[in-house]
């Protein structure tokens, strides 16, 4: 809501100190919109097919009980595949964090989600370049193992 | 063959989703609505995104991102690029295209990274909707250990980019 009173405002100030410049503004966020229409299809195609196989309830199934390492291994790759919003993976890790799964698989799952991206990969591709948008995504999982592993060690989850 | 995959991918998928919902086939459907559900959170973000960028490429000019971003910012830059990333909104979908136009404007491909980093681990709205899910010391841990990381990333693959003048891609 409030980005649309920001736009609003913004284009509505921009139009009064320049229609022209407004315009060419216009023009090129139309453009950019277009561009990114394709890439962005597939990628909605490829969330909806993932996030019918990874429900909530198949997630806690997988992150409950069992190995540290080895759900902390689940927990990144289940993290990694999609992108999720906010309102359905935070509450999530609530209800995981309540059935006593550790905060070092939930940190692994919430860190790869936000930083690591496979099934977005055809737009980021597209702005960074292949080479490029795989070693952010390697770098970006490696980031969230090491948050894993050290969110772990806080909460005395292991080497304790 | 490539440059069609997308649309017969596209294309196989619509004719799915349209013989699901004709048959009834539950599954299908399911897809179909996920479909829907994420375009239409896409739509509100989108276009004010695009239109706030466009205006952006319009009236800043390429001197101040340059000299605030650039190739010569020091510190000032990162910070810039942290705060930028934190009050983005929207997953990377929405920060890759304002990457690129600050790319265009002049900034430098380390600050870029810190943007993009901010912009996945340090949004305000998410953060705050964590900490309340999860836990505030949880939060606390993650951006302790995380801005460093990022940073560190941003420092030395963002310097070695730069260095071989890598541009992301243009128009």
């Amino acid at each position: 809501m409030y980005l649309f009173i920001i736009t609003g405002v913004a284009l509505l100030v921009s139009l009064i100190a320049n229609k022209k410049k407004t315009l060419q503004g216009l023009k090129k966020a139309w453009k950019k919109f277009i561009k990114m229409v394709v890439p962005l299809s597939v990628v909605l195609v490829l969330v909806s097919f993932a996030l019918y196989f990874m429900t909530p309830e198949m997630i806690s199934k997988y992150l409950s009980g069992g190995h540290q390492a080895i759900g902390v291994l689940i927990a990144s790759a289940f993290g990694s595949i999609t992108l999720m919003p906010g309102f359905i993976a935070f509450p999530l890790s609530g209800i995981l964090r309540d059935n006593n799964v550790s905060y070092m698989i939930i940190s692994a799952f919430t860190t790869t989600l936000m930083m690591v991206g496979l099934l977005t990969f055809p737009v980021e591709q597209k702005f960074l370049g292949t080479r490029v948008a795989v070693i952010r995504n390697v770098a970006s999982l490696f980031t969230a193992l090491i948050v894993a592993l050290i969110t772990g060690i806080i909460f005395g989850e292991i080497f304790v | 063959m490539k440059k069609y995959l997308p649309a017969i991918l596209i294309g196989a998928y619509a004719f799915f989703i349209t013989i699901s919902i004709i048959a009834g086939y539950q599954p299908g459907k399911d897809v179909g609505n996920n479909f829907l559900e994420y375009s239409i959170s896409m739509i509100k973000i989108l276009p004010c995104a695009f239109i706030l960028i466009g205006l952006f490429e319009v009236w800043i000019k390429r001197e101040v991102i340059e000299k605030h971003l650039g190739k010569d910012s020091r510190f000032m830059g990162y910070l810039w690029a942290m705060l930028l990333g934190s009050v983005t909104i929207g997953p990377m979908i929405v920060s890759l295209p304002i990457a690129q136009s600050l790319f265009k404007k002049g900034a430098s491909m380390r600050v870029i990274f810190a943007y993009l980093g901010a912009s996945t681990v340090c949004r305000i709205p998410m953060t705050i909707f964590e900490a309340s899910c999860i836990g505030v010391k949880f939060t606390i841990v993650r951006y302790v250990v995380s801005i460093p990381l990022i940073l560190i990333f941003a420092v030395f693959y963002g310097r070695h980019l730069d260095k071989k003048h890598y541009a992301l891609a243009g128009e």
